[in-house]
């Protein structure tokens, strides 16, 4: 049987590391992140909004119905996007968005395309289990 | 300690019926969702896949949450040997639990969103859940009373109850400009406390689990053995440090990845002791096959061992470029709420409602049904996910709507699995709800 004092220790390290951990990670922030504007933060709230992720991943996380679209804006272009925001599709309703809507959440899908690239393609995978981006 | 009312055992029970019903709904919404796989557009102008998805996962993370409530609610009583501290706390608990869950379910279906993944109601519909987890958390404390020499369980469903108020009031930092505006940051965060948060209730769950097996076995030595806390320090270790594993295609700190990786090897430890111990198991399971709690104890070690095997292989970078976004995620995230915490709870429902006679031939159908057509969606959906992974690393991979038409026999035969799941599981619940029916009254310890 584990004494109190050791498992009162053991567990008083694991929550002082954890916090300790938590904190650093809200300060430190990752590099090459750039302030998004205005516009696009409001877009990001739209996606909210309208729960875009329950069908589209971003980074590969959210839902498996419609397609990852964080880099959807450099490999399809704003005016497919724009179609698509418009008019919907077979599966996708038409959420009769505004223009000022249309644009907001082209600035997301802007700004989402540009913290980085989530094509595992182009990932590289080293011998000891790592990948590098 | 509150000993005004001869009720206080009833709540329990109310969090448990509430737990059930939202399982049947989870289930049913599930299969709409299963449709709209099979059948695109299904649906599509009354209720669109983004609002049944969330109608679904809700309902399921709600049944699991209150049905451990209630689970803890009553095993800390049956542990102590006393009521729990406050009646009046439980009840406000339920209520703004209910009321908050009610509206939830109401934002949904009106497609009213705002949050996100998990919890994609409106926000401020959390504040009454948190003020719950702080009475949950006062009224479990000033039971237990003191700490000194308990149980590895009472350590379970502290660590549980501590960390899920901890990573969902995380998960709200987003509404803070400070962490939304980077999207790569913001991300990491709410990866972290998703991650934790998983292990918050499966500390909830898995506690309540070791109570039950101390209770059948009539063996309490092994909730205070060094194994059983050592096993508890590992999980712990994972709850608070393997998230990451979540997010390595995410173009955040390499350190995240490095030390996701590193602890997500320690489960190696836990897959270890399962093979370790497996004739034991086997020994065991022939010894109490006749109690069904104890049944669906041992379908959940099989899919512990099953999704297990899975996650190790996910946590492994190398593995995970390939796995990740695809179905076989969906595989794990089903496997373990169903084939794990779904399991463990219908054996702690089966014991809390008095359930444990033999030759009950509805609940043993339900069993064998639910399990097999579990199998069958499990590996549709690995399929279709390794189907996807070889798709997203394709030099030219054809557009996304070919690849989901590709996909379209897994969606089915997940979809006809899925039935045959849900209808499983109603038969087993409605095994311990016809028992319960007619039991006058089983609310007194």
């Amino acid at each position: 049987m584990l004494q109190d004092r050791a498992k009162y220790s053991i567990a008083g390290i694991l929550v002082a590391a954890f916090l300790g951990y938590s904190c650093f990670l809200y300060a430190d922030l990752p590099p090459g992140n750039k302030q998004p504007l205005p516009s696009a933060d409001k877009g990001k709230l739209l996606w909210q909004q309208y729960n875009c992720g329950a069908c589209h991943q971003v980074y590969g996380l959210g839902g498996y119905l419609g397609p990852d679209l964080t880099n959807s804006y450099s490999k399809r272009g704003p005016a497919y996007i724009r179609a698509f925001l418009q008019n919907g599709t077979n599966i996708m309703p038409n959420y009769h968005l505004t223009e000022t809507e249309i644009n907001e959440l082209m600035n997301y899908l802007r700004h989402l395309d540009a913290s980085g690239n989530s094509d595992p393609r182009t990932f590289t995978i080293q011998r000891n289990g790592f990948i590098n981006q | 300690m509150d000993s005004s009312t001869s009720k206080q055992s009833v709540y329990p029970v109310y969090f448990i019926r509430f737990g059930i019903i939202l399982l049947a709904l989870g289930m049913l919404f599930g299969i709409l969702g299963g449709l709209q796989y099979a059948v695109p557009g299904f649906l599509k102008e009354v209720l669109s896949f983004e609002r049944t998805r969330p109608l679904h996962v809700s309902s399921v993370l709600f049944w699991i949450i209150l049905t451990a409530t209630g689970a803890i609610f009553t095993y800390v009583q049956e542990h102590s040997q006393r009521r729990m501290y406050s009646t009046i706390l439980i009840k406000i608990q339920f209520y703004l639990l209910g009321i908050s869950i009610l509206l939830i379910m109401a934002c949904y279906l009106a497609g009213m969103f705002g949050g996100r993944e998990y919890w994609e109601y409106p926000p401020y519909l959390s504040v009454p859940i948190v003020l719950a987890w702080v009475l949950l958390l006062i009224n479990f404390i000033r039971t237990v009373d003191s700490f000194r020499n308990q149980p590895v369980y009472i350590w379970m469903w502290l660590t549980g109850i501590v960390f899920f108020l901890f990573t969902f009031t995380e998960s709200y930092l987003w509404v803070l400009p400070y962490f939304r505006k980077h999207i790569v940051h913001d991300m990491t965060i709410q990866w972290k406390s998703y991650g934790s948060m998983v292990g918050s209730w499966n500390q909830l769950v898995y506690g309540a689990a070791t109570y039950l097996m101390c209770k059948i076995s009539g063996n309490q030595s092994t909730a205070f053995s060094k194994k059983a806390f050592a096993l508890y320090f590992i999980g712990l270790f994972n709850l608070m440090f393997n998230w990451g594993h979540h997010i390595y295609t995410l173009p955040t700190h390499a350190y995240v990845r490095q030390i996701s990786y590193a602890v997500s090897m320690t489960e190696l430890l836990l897959l270890g002791r399962i093979i370790w111990e497996w004739k034991q198991s086997l020994s065991a399971v022939l010894k109490f096959r006749h109690i069904a709690s104890y049944r669906l104890l041992f379908a959940a070690d099989i899919w512990v061992f099953l999704n297990l095997i899975l996650a190790i292989g996910m946590s492994v970078p190398a593995i995970n470029v390939y796995t990740h976004g695809t179905h076989i995620t969906v595989a794990h995230a089903m496997g373990t709420t169903i084939g794990i915490n779904t399991m463990l709870l219908l054996a702690i429902v089966a014991d809390i409602l008095k359930h444990q006679q033999q030759g009950n031939s509805v609940g043993k159908t339900g069993f064998w049904l639910a399990n097999i057509s579990l199998l069958l969606f499990w590996v549709s959906l690995i399929v279709a996910g390794i189907w996807k992974a070889h798709w997203q690393m394709s030099a030219n991979p054809p557009a996304f709507g070919s690849m989901m038409q590709q996909l379209r026999p897994f969606f089915m035969v997940f979809l006809i699995s899925g039935i045959t799941l849900a209808a499983g599981i109603l038969l087993i619940l409605f095994s311990l709800l016809k028992k319960e029916l007619h039991v006058t009254s089983n609310q007194d310890f």
